[in-house]
């Protein structure tokens, strides 16, 4: 089973040198501290940075300086900052090359819920809705199951959609899965993960054809 | 022309109960801090407040929410907020929640005198409830669209970090966010400064928002610049 670095240690795998890239919160996040190397990635913030850096050395915090978490950060040469329109202009318009990001639930047809539980939690969409509407690639990195044991890869999403039909790729802490017309396509399986362990967990279709492989992490 | 004003509690003292305004800033970053002071102290009531977020319990937009003078809020992202949450579940507070993009567009199509605009975001959603739909060819893919309307707002309120008597303004870092949007789309649009300097000092090529857009000016004080997260590489020993 993967843990959330290893989870995002797997998605920065699909990182490609020049790449235009939005990282979401949460483990989405985490995918920057493993970018292969001699793969050389743009990190896109959307609240209007191209080319976010590291957090700041300590005592070197700019309030006006922060990432779409709020957080603080830095910025590497050559970036550029912009507002809020332009921001999602480039991300409707299809120039940036792939976005990460967390969500709730996963229906197999790519269509996901990640912004609000109906009496519970209502914090907003802030700007998933816009990414997940317009990017060329989308992956989503989340838990298979919740806390209770419930799948979160589901036939239909239950919870309030963020977007329908959008997402291409899952990676989770029991594996790699495309999202084809046909389902949750398993490509890889996590270490010391079964098969029957996927399938017992994934409620939506799901497709094993041949031997998977076993990533390496 | 005079757009200069001698400070927060001047430029707003006009804004009456019941006004829809908008908030520049993206969380605590680049929000008009001492504005919204001052319509704390004025204690102006029944606003429609536009803003990407509703700030934190004792700062922004939050603090404005605490003395209940926000009658419906309309944002993208309102977690962080605890008297916020409240409010809303006891249905005190009207809130309307829209895509990061939509809001930051529709502000966009306002000043660019546009009446609406078309985005993907929220397409088979429950944002898309009640709302045209069209499907266009374009950039090279057949999709739906939602029409979305440009915004109007009474007063728009923004910060930036520079500022000259012309109205004209330069913002820093990702402190710009929904400033400039906001300012293109208020009614009045009233800007507080960290630093106002005269007409001639700034160098035209590097303005962000031209003067027309801005019909109040003003040099803010005591900037406390609070940040919501605060995160750092710790220095090797």
């Amino acid at each position: 089973m993967l843990d959330k670095n290893q989870i995002a240690r797997r998605i920065a795998k699909e990182l490609r040198d020049g790449m235009y890239v939005n990282l979401g919160i949460g483990i989405p996040t985490l995918v920057a501290n493993y970018i292969p190397d001699g793969v050389s990635v743009v990190l896109q913030s959307e609240n209007g940075l191209l080319g976010m850096g590291p957090f700041p050395w300590e005592g070197e915090e700019d309030p006006d300086l922060i990432n779409a978490g709020k957080q603080t950060i830095t910025t590497v040469p050559g970036s550029a900052f912009f507002d809020s329109a332009m921001s999602f202009g480039m991300i409707r318009a299809g120039k940036v090359d792939l976005t990460v990001l967390g969500a709730m639930e996963v229906a197999d047809n790519g269509d996901i819920a990640n912004w609000k539980i109906p009496g519970k939690m209502v914090k907003g969409m802030g700007g998933a809705m816009d990414l997940v509407a317009s990017a060329k690639n989308i992956i989503v990195a989340m838990q298979h199951v919740n806390k209770a044991g419930e799948s979160k890869r589901l036939s239909q999403c239950t919870l309030p959609m963020t977007g329908v039909r959008c997402v291409k790729k899952v990676v989770t802490e029991l594996g790699v899965f495309d999202i084809t017309d046909r389902g949750f396509e398993l490509r890889e399986l996590a270490p010391g993960v079964t098969v029957e362990e996927v399938k017992e967990k994934t409620a939506g279709r799901l497709v094993v054809e041949g031997e998977i492989p076993v990533m390496e992490v | 022309m005079n757009k200069v004003f001698e400070n927060a509690t001047a430029a707003v003292a006009d804004i009456p109960d019941g006004a829809t305004l908008m908030l520049g800033g993206f969380g605590l970053c680049g929000i008009p801090e001492n504005c919204i002071a001052a319509l704390v102290a004025k204690g102006v009531r029944g606003l429609t407040c536009i803003s990407n977020n509703a700030g934190v319990d004792d700062f922004g937009i939050g603090l404005m929410l605490k003395q209940r003078q926000v009658k419906k809020m309309i944002s993208s992202y309102v977690g962080e907020n605890a008297e916020f949450e409240r409010q809303l579940l006891s249905g005190e507070l009207e809130v309307e929640l829209i895509p990061q993009g939509t809001l930051a567009t529709r502000c966009m199509a306002a000043g660019y005198g546009m009446p609406a605009i078309f985005t993907p975001a929220g397409v088979g959603t429950e944002v898309a409830e009640g709302k045209e739909v069209r499907r266009f060819h374009f950039n090279g893919e057949e999709k739906d669209y939602l029409m979305e309307y440009a915004f109007e707002a009474d007063f728009a309120i923004v910060k930036a970090w520079k500022g000259d008597t012309q109205g004209n303004l330069i913002y820093k870092d990702t402190a710009r966010n929904f400033n400039p949007l906001m300012a293109m789309a208020g009614k009045l649009t009233i800007a507080e400064v960290e630093e106002l300097v005269p007409a001639g000092s700034l160098d035209p090529n590097a303005v962000h928002t031209p003067g027309i857009y801005v019909h109040r000016i003003f040099q803010g004080m005591n900037y406390e610049k609070r940040i919501e997260q605060r995160t750092v590489r710790k220095r090797d020993q």
